[in-house]
């Protein structure tokens, strides 16, 4: 009974707050306004304005995934050389910038990058070309990789952190190279925690409205900016569901990738 | 000349991850309102803060909302994890994966959706239903930090507790809950911080006439960010980052002091 009790809070919570919500998303997504149930909310996604926000969407995210992921990776692994035992503070140098609000880190961005902005000032010092990316898919792209980079640092470096120094020296003494042993021993090792670094960064710049909204200037739009602006300003919950049905199942179907790595992951551990 | 390219290559990243934050710091200090032009040195939007009204209600609401919302968070994560060792296996592996979803899920996603579920419930928008919708997922923040310390307690101390005649909750609160609280901590401050950086969920969920400042920088984005908002971002920042600083000291003092008297 006691159990029960215990059981009850949580269960409840997470019914009325994760799943329904979900359910309800669902619903509207395949019904139109008289209930009905029908698939044309669904395939707004082919509208040609809607298909163009989409795969710009895809695009961005890929390429500032791949990014993070190169950028990501060597830092890990400078990290992990380190040998600073304090996982804590490794982890506080990438969770710290998070107590500057989110929205005002990426407009700082609009300051650095402007024409008469801070980089172009140091650039016509150094007498190099001027950068001119402010309202275009790059500053987007910097946008995203400079909010995610972290998401993709600390899993990797957490993996990284966990491989036994022994199996890296047993590789060295079979005689493999330190090319060799990072690519038979230390990439395979690692790759639980790439997975949920690409997974981390590919959701949230997939179906970012923010990001584009401030550095995009008003013209580019992402899908994550069509979705809002149905739920805000148009106030067609109906074709903003469907929309965020085909979003999901891009987010499930990471998630299922992850999901079976991870499994992967932990069997090869034992 | 390795370890010097590797220095660099931290170095950049560093200064990549950081230089947005200086700029914003540069800027509440710049006495001319547009960010695009320095006018000088001035502390003038510092005094000015205090007389804000709006910023502040904002800042208020920021923190209220991030307290309460860890704070009940933090409870019911807690309660989940228990009951979570008392369920079957299969039951187990469901309610992980059920909060799993929030986290792995996109937030503009789970902020539409809460935003459905008190739309169809006649909730009136504002305060409370921005704390119901923070509380949601601070949830999963909170068992993610409990639970691997939970796998590590050793049941046998629990039930021996039990023999030595303390009952189920002295038991629990005298023997269990101290060996969870490291986790514990951990996740209301991550729930906490999570909190006043959202910006996405509230969003949706807030209703007109109730900001935090996330949802006042976010209008004034569009009409230029009024150069309070550095100086009190600024203050935020700073206070964490002093707080930190004397946290991190203390343990090193301790062991330093040690390290004295052993030599």
């Amino acid at each position: 009974m006691n159990k029960r009790l215990l059981q009850a809070p949580y269960i409840f919570w997470s019914a009325a707050f994760i799943i329904i919500p979900l359910c309800m998303v669902f619903y509207y997504g395949l019904t139109d306004k008289t209930g009905a149930i029908t698939l044309q909310n669904i395939m707004t996604i082919t509208d040609p304005e809607h298909a163009k926000a989409f795969f710009l969407s895809v695009e961005l995210s890929v390429i500032s995934t791949i990014i993070c992921f190169v950028l990501a990776y060597p830092l890990a692994m400078v990290l992990t050389n380190l040998h600073v035992n304090q996982h804590s503070f490794v982890v506080l140098v990438f969770i710290l910038p998070m107590w500057m609000n989110f929205l005002l880190r990426t407009m700082a961005w609009q300051t650095l990058l402007e024409k008469s902005g801070v980089i172009n000032g140091i650039l016509r010092f150094l007498h190099l070309p001027a950068l001119e990316i402010i309202n275009t898919p790059a500053a987007i792209i910097l946008g995203m990789v400079y909010n995610f980079l972290p998401f993709m640092v600390l899993p990797i470096y957490t993996v990284l952190t966990k491989i036994d120094e022994n199996v890296i020296n047993a590789a060295r003494d079979l005689g493999a190279n330190s090319f060799q042993t990072f690519l038979k021993v230390k990439l395979p090792l690692s790759i639980p925690g790439i997975i949920s670094g690409i997974t981390m960064v590919f959701v949230p710049a997939l179906t970012t409205f923010v990001i584009s909204a401030l550095l995009g200037g008003s013209k580019i739009l992402l899908i994550g900016n069509v979705i809002e602006q149905e739920f805000t300003q148009t106030g067609n919950w109906h074709f903003g569901s469907g929309l965020s049905i085909v979003l999901m199942i891009f987010i499930i179907a990471n998630m299922v990738i992850s999901e079976l790595t991870d499994q992967e992951g932990e069997g090869f551990g034992i | 000349m390795k370890k010097r390219l590797k220095q660099i290559y931290i170095f950049l990243i560093f200064i990549f991850l950081y230089a947005p934050i200086a700029t914003l710091m540069v800027l509440s200090f710049n006495s001319s309102k547009t960010r695009a032009k320095w006018g000088g040195f001035t502390t003038r939007w510092y005094s000015s803060l205090l007389h804000n009204a709006a910023i502040l209600k904002a800042l208020s609401n920021t923190l209220t909302i991030a307290f309460l919302s860890a704070l009940v968070a933090t409870v019911i994560g807690l309660v989940a994890c228990i009951s979570f060792q008392y369920m079957k296996k299969r039951n187990r592996t469901i309610m992980i994966g059920i909060t799993n979803i929030p986290m792995l899920n996109a937030e503009i996603v789970t902020g539409i959706s809460l935003m459905l579920l008190y739309l169809t419930l006649h909730l009136r928008f504002g305060f409370f239903t921005v704390l119901l919708s923070h509380i949601t997922f601070n949830i999963p923040y909170v068992i993610m930090s409990i639970m691997p310390r939970m796998k590590q307690l050793n049941p046998s101390v629990y039930e021996a507790a039990l023999d030595l005649g303390a009952s189920p909750s002295k038991a629990f609160f005298r023997v269990v809950f101290p060996d969870l609280m490291p986790g514990i901590l951990a996740g209301f401050l991550m729930s906490f911080t999570m909190s006043v950086d959202d910006f996405i969920i509230t969003h949706f969920t807030k209703g007109p006439g109730f900001d935090t400042l996330s949802t006042k920088i976010y209008t004034e984005v569009k009409k230029g960010i009024k150069p309070e908002m550095y100086a009190l971002s600024t203050i935020i920042f700073g206070t964490v980052l002093i707080l930190l600083f004397l946290i991190n000291r203390n343990p090193h003092e301790k062991k330093t002091a040690a390290a004295v008297k052993t030599t």
